[in-house]
C-alpha cells in the first residue's frame, strides 16, 4: 500500500501513472449539479472513488468527475496558469500545506465561508489554513502521521522519544527522509531540544537545529526518497529504527511483520493536505456543499477507518472506537510542520540541508 | 570503396530525417534547458522568464565543485574499471566458437534490460547484513558474523560497473572481432607469449576504440542518479541526484538547468581534451 502524499510519491513511476489517470477522469454520474475534484492519483484517488465520492452524490446530488493531480507542485502551477485564462481545471483540490501557502501569495483560492461549514468550530485549529488577513483559504482534506518506527527484535521495548535518534548506541542503525521538505526533522528537533517549533523562528535558531540535527549523522544509515527502499529495511531489520508513516506501519505489523510505530512523547509529525476552491472555478456552492459534506464526523470516521487518513475533527465529535483512532491518530499534541518556512526560506533550508547530510 | 561528394540537393537528402531527429529530440530540448537556466527562479511558483546569472552563482561554491569532482572521478573510474575488465572477456569471447559467443552476448544483453531500479535493489540485498553475500561467507567459515556491505564507495562502484559493463562488451565486440588475426600469428612467431603478445599487440592496435569505449561508458556513468543513492551514503550523491531534488522536489527548474548545463559542458570538455590528447599522440 502506497499512499500519501506528493514527496512520497518517489520519481519513478509516479509520472507515468498520473499521466494515465489524468486521461480519464472519472464522471460518477451525468446530473444537473456537478463538481471536478482534483485528488492525488493513485491510492487517494481510487479509495475516494470507491467510498467517499458515491456516498457525497447520494447524499446531496451533485455528480463528482474525479481528476488524479500530478504529482509535487506541478498542480499548483497547472491550477495558476488555468486561473489567470479564467479555467479551472478542477473546482475543488486537495493541496499540500505549502502549496496552499504559495497560491495564496496569488489570491489563487476563493475564500471559504466559515458559516456554511456546520462543524467548523469541531476542526482542529491547524486543519483551517487562513489568508493574513483572517480569510479561510483552506480546510483540511486529508491528515497522516509520521512516527518513530523500530524493528521490534531489534528493539525489544518501544522508544519513548525522538531522542534516540540522538543516542550513540544507535550508531548505523537508523533511515531517515532524504529531503529537508518531507522529513520535518527541524522541526523534531526542535520540539525535541529547544522547547518546539517557534524556535525555528529566527535564523539563528534554524542554525541552531541544524548544527543539533548534524549530530544525527554518524547514525543514520540511509537518507531514503523511495519509502519501499526503506520499509523493506525496516522489515528485515537491516536498518531497525527510522521515521516513517504510522499507518502503513500499522498495516505491516497487523501483517505480522516485526515492526512498531511510537507516538513519541514530543508527539508525532502530523502533515495534511487541504480542500482549496480555484479562484476561476464557477461552482463555489457546490464545493462549500462538498467540503462541509467532507468536515462532517460521520465522513471523517468512514475516511479513518476506509482511506486510513487522521480525522481532522476533535476526537469527542467522532464516533471511532479506541482502537480506530489509534490506528490513525493519538492524543498526543502532535508537531506541526513549518510549512510557511518552506515557502519563504525554501532555497536556503534546502541548501542548507543538502550540505549538512552530504557534506 | 570510394565515398564521392555529393552535388546536387537532393544527394543531402538522406540526411533530411537524422538532420529532423536531432533537432526535434537534441537542439530543441537542450536548447529549451539552456534558456530555462537563465530564468529567474520563482519559490512560489515555477519561474518567470528573465535573465540572471544567479543560478550559475549558487552553483559555484566549494559544495557544489566537491560533488561535481566526485562525480566525474567516480565516473572516470567506471569507465576504466568496466573497460579493464570488458576488454580482456571480449577478446577471450572472441577466440571462442559462434555458438558460445552467441549465448554469451544473448546473456549480456538480458542483463541489459534490467532497469536500473532492479540492478540497486539487487545489489542492495547481496550487500546486506540480513540475506546477503556476507552470509555465505560466514557459512563457508570464512567470516564469523554477517556484515552490511552498504551504504559504501565499492558498493557504488560496484553497481555502476554491473550496469555499464553489458555497454562496455557490446562496443568493444565489433572492433575485436574485426581484428586481424595475422598480428597476433606474426608477433607469436616472433616468440611472443600471448600474454605479451595481447598486451604488445592487441592492445595498442585498438587504442582508439578503447578511448572510445572509455568515453561512451564515462559519458553514460556520469547520468546515473539512482544507483549512488540505493547503494551509497550523501556523500556518494553524485550531481544528478541533486539535479533530480532541485528538478523533482523543490521544482527549481532554473537551478536544475543550470546545474545539468554546467555537467554537460565540463563532461563535453573532457571528452574533447582527450581526444585533443589522442590526436596529438597519433600524429607523433
Amino acid at each position: 500500500m502506497n499512499f500519501t502524499m506528493i514527496d512520497r510519491r518517489a520519481v519513478l513511476g509516479a509520472g507515468l501513472a498520473t499521466a494515465g489517470l489524468l486521461a480519464m477522469p472519472t464522471v460518477l454520474r451525468a446530473q444537473d449539479k456537478s463538481l471536478k475534484i482534483g485528488v492525488y492519483g493513485g491510492y487517494f484517488k481510487k479509495s475516494f472513488d470507491e467510498n467517499i465520492f458515491p456516498e457525497f452524490t447520494k447524499a446531496t446530488g451533485i455528480a463528482v468527475e474525479s481528476i488524479a493531480e500530478p504529482t509535487g507542485e506541478a498542480w499548483l502551477v497547472q491550477l495558476e496558469q488555468a486561473a489567470r485564462a479564467g479555467q479551472a481545471p478542477a473546482d475543488v483540490s486537495m493541496m499540500s500545506q505549502t502549496s496552499t501557502l504559495k497560491g495564496q501569495s496569488t489570491e489563487l483560492w476563493t475564500p471559504i465561508d466559515e458559516k456554511r461549514i456546520k462543524h467548523y468550530g469541531d476542526l482542529l485549529g491547524h486543519f483551517i489554513n487562513k489568508y493574513p488577513d483572517g480569510r479561510v483559504a483552506g480546510i483540511g482534506a486529508v491528515a497522516w502521521y509520521i512516527t518513530l518506527v523500530t524493528n521490534t527484535e531489534a528493539y525489544p521495548t518501544a522508544p519513548e522519544s525522538w531522542a534516540a535518534f540522538w543516542d550513540p548506541a544507535n550508531a548505523d542503525k537508523l533511515g531517515l527522509l532524504a529531503l529537508v521538505s518531507n522529513s520535518f526533522l527541524l522541526e523534531v528537533t526542535a520540539k525535541t531540544f529547544f522547547g518546539g517549533t517557534n524556535a525555528l523562528d529566527s535564523e539563528e535558531g534554524q542554525i541552531k537545529a541544524f548544527e543539533k540535527l548534524a549530530e544525527v549523522k554518524p547514525n543514520v544509515r540511509l537518507w531514503y526518497r523511495d519509502e519501499a527502499q526503506f520499509e523493506q529495511a525496516l522489515k528485515s531489520g537491516e536498518i531497525p529504527m527510522g521515521q516513517y508513516y504510522h499507518d502503513v506501519t500499522g498495516l505491516a505489523a497487523a501483517d505480522g511483520q516485526p515492526v512498531r510505530s511510537t507516538f513519541p512523547k514530543e508527539g508525532g509529525i502530523q502533515d495534511s493536505g487541504n480542500w482549496v476552491v480555484s479562484r476561476a472555478s464557477e461552482k463555489a456552492d457546490e464545493a462549500h456543499v462538498f467540503i462541509d459534506y467532507m468536515s462532517q464526523p460521520s465522513i471523517q470516521g468512514l475516511m479513518s477507518r476506509k482511506v486510513g487518513t487522521a480525522p481532522t475533527l476533535k476526537k469527542e465529535t467522532l464516533d471511532l472506537t479506541p482502537e480506530e483512532f489509534a490506528a490513525v491518530s493519538s492524543e498526543i499534541e502532535p508537531i506541526i510542520p513549518r510549512y510557511d518556512l518552506y515557502t519563504s526560506k525554501s532555497d536556503w533550508l534546502n541548501q542548507k540541508w543538502t550540505e549538512m547530510i552530504a557534506g | 570503396m570510394r565515398r564521392e561528394a555529393p552535388k546536387s540537393l537532393a544527394d543531402y537528402a538522406p540526411l533530411v530525417f537524422p538532420g529532423l531527429m536531432l533537432i526535434v529530440f537534441f537542439v530543441v530540448p537542450f536548447s529549451t534547458m539552456i534558456a530555462v537556466s537563465f530564468f529567474q527562479r520563482d519559490p512560489a511558483g515555477f519561474y518567470t522568464v528573465a535573465f540572471t546569472l544567479d543560478n550559475y552563482g549558487r552553483f559555484i561554491s566549494l559544495f557544489f565543485g566537491r560533488v561535481l569532482g566526485f562525480s566525474l572521478m567516480l565516473s572516470v573510474l567506471v569507465a576504466i574499471c568496466c573497460v579493464a575488465i570488458a576488454f580482456p572477456f571480449t577478446y577471450l569471447l572472441t577466440k571462442q566458437s559462434r555458438k558460445v559467443q552467441t549465448v554469451w552476448l544473448v546473456v549480456l544483453l538480458s542483463v541489459l534490460s534490467l532497469s536500473e531500479v532492479i540492478i540497486g535493489f539487487a545489489w542492495s540485498t547481496l550487500f546486506s547484513r540480513t540475506a546477503g553475500i556476507t552470509n555465505l561467507f560466514v557459512w563457508l567459515g570464512l567470516m564469523n558474523e554477517p556484515v552490511a556491505l552498504l551504504p559504501s564507495f565499492g558498493a557504488v562502484l560496484t553497481g555502476m560497473v554491473y550496469q555499464a559493463l553489458p555497454y562496455t562488451v557490446l562496443v568493444l565486440y565489433p572492433a575485436l572481432v574485426r581484428l586481424d588475426p595475422t598480428l597476433l600469428e606474426a608477433a607469436r612467431t616472433l616468440g611472443s607469449s600471448p600474454v605479451r603478445a595481447f598486451f604488445n599487440v592487441v592492445v595498442p592496435a585498438l587504442r582508439n576504440t578503447v578511448v572510445a569505449t572509455v568515453i561512451m561508458v564515462f559519458v553514460f556513468a556520469l547520468g546515473s542518479y539512482l544507483l549512488p543513492q540505493i547503494l551509497g551514503r550523501p556523500q556518494h550523491w553524485t550531481l544528478s541526484v541533486l539535479i533530480t531534488d532541485q528538478a523533482i522536489y523543490q521544482s527549481n527548474m532554473p537551478f536544475a538547468a543550470a546545474m545539468a548545463v554546467f555537467l554537460v559542458l565540463i563532461s563535453l570538455a573532457l571528452v574533447g581534451l582527450t581526444l585533443f590528447a589522442g590526436r596529438k599522440e597519433n600524429a607523433l
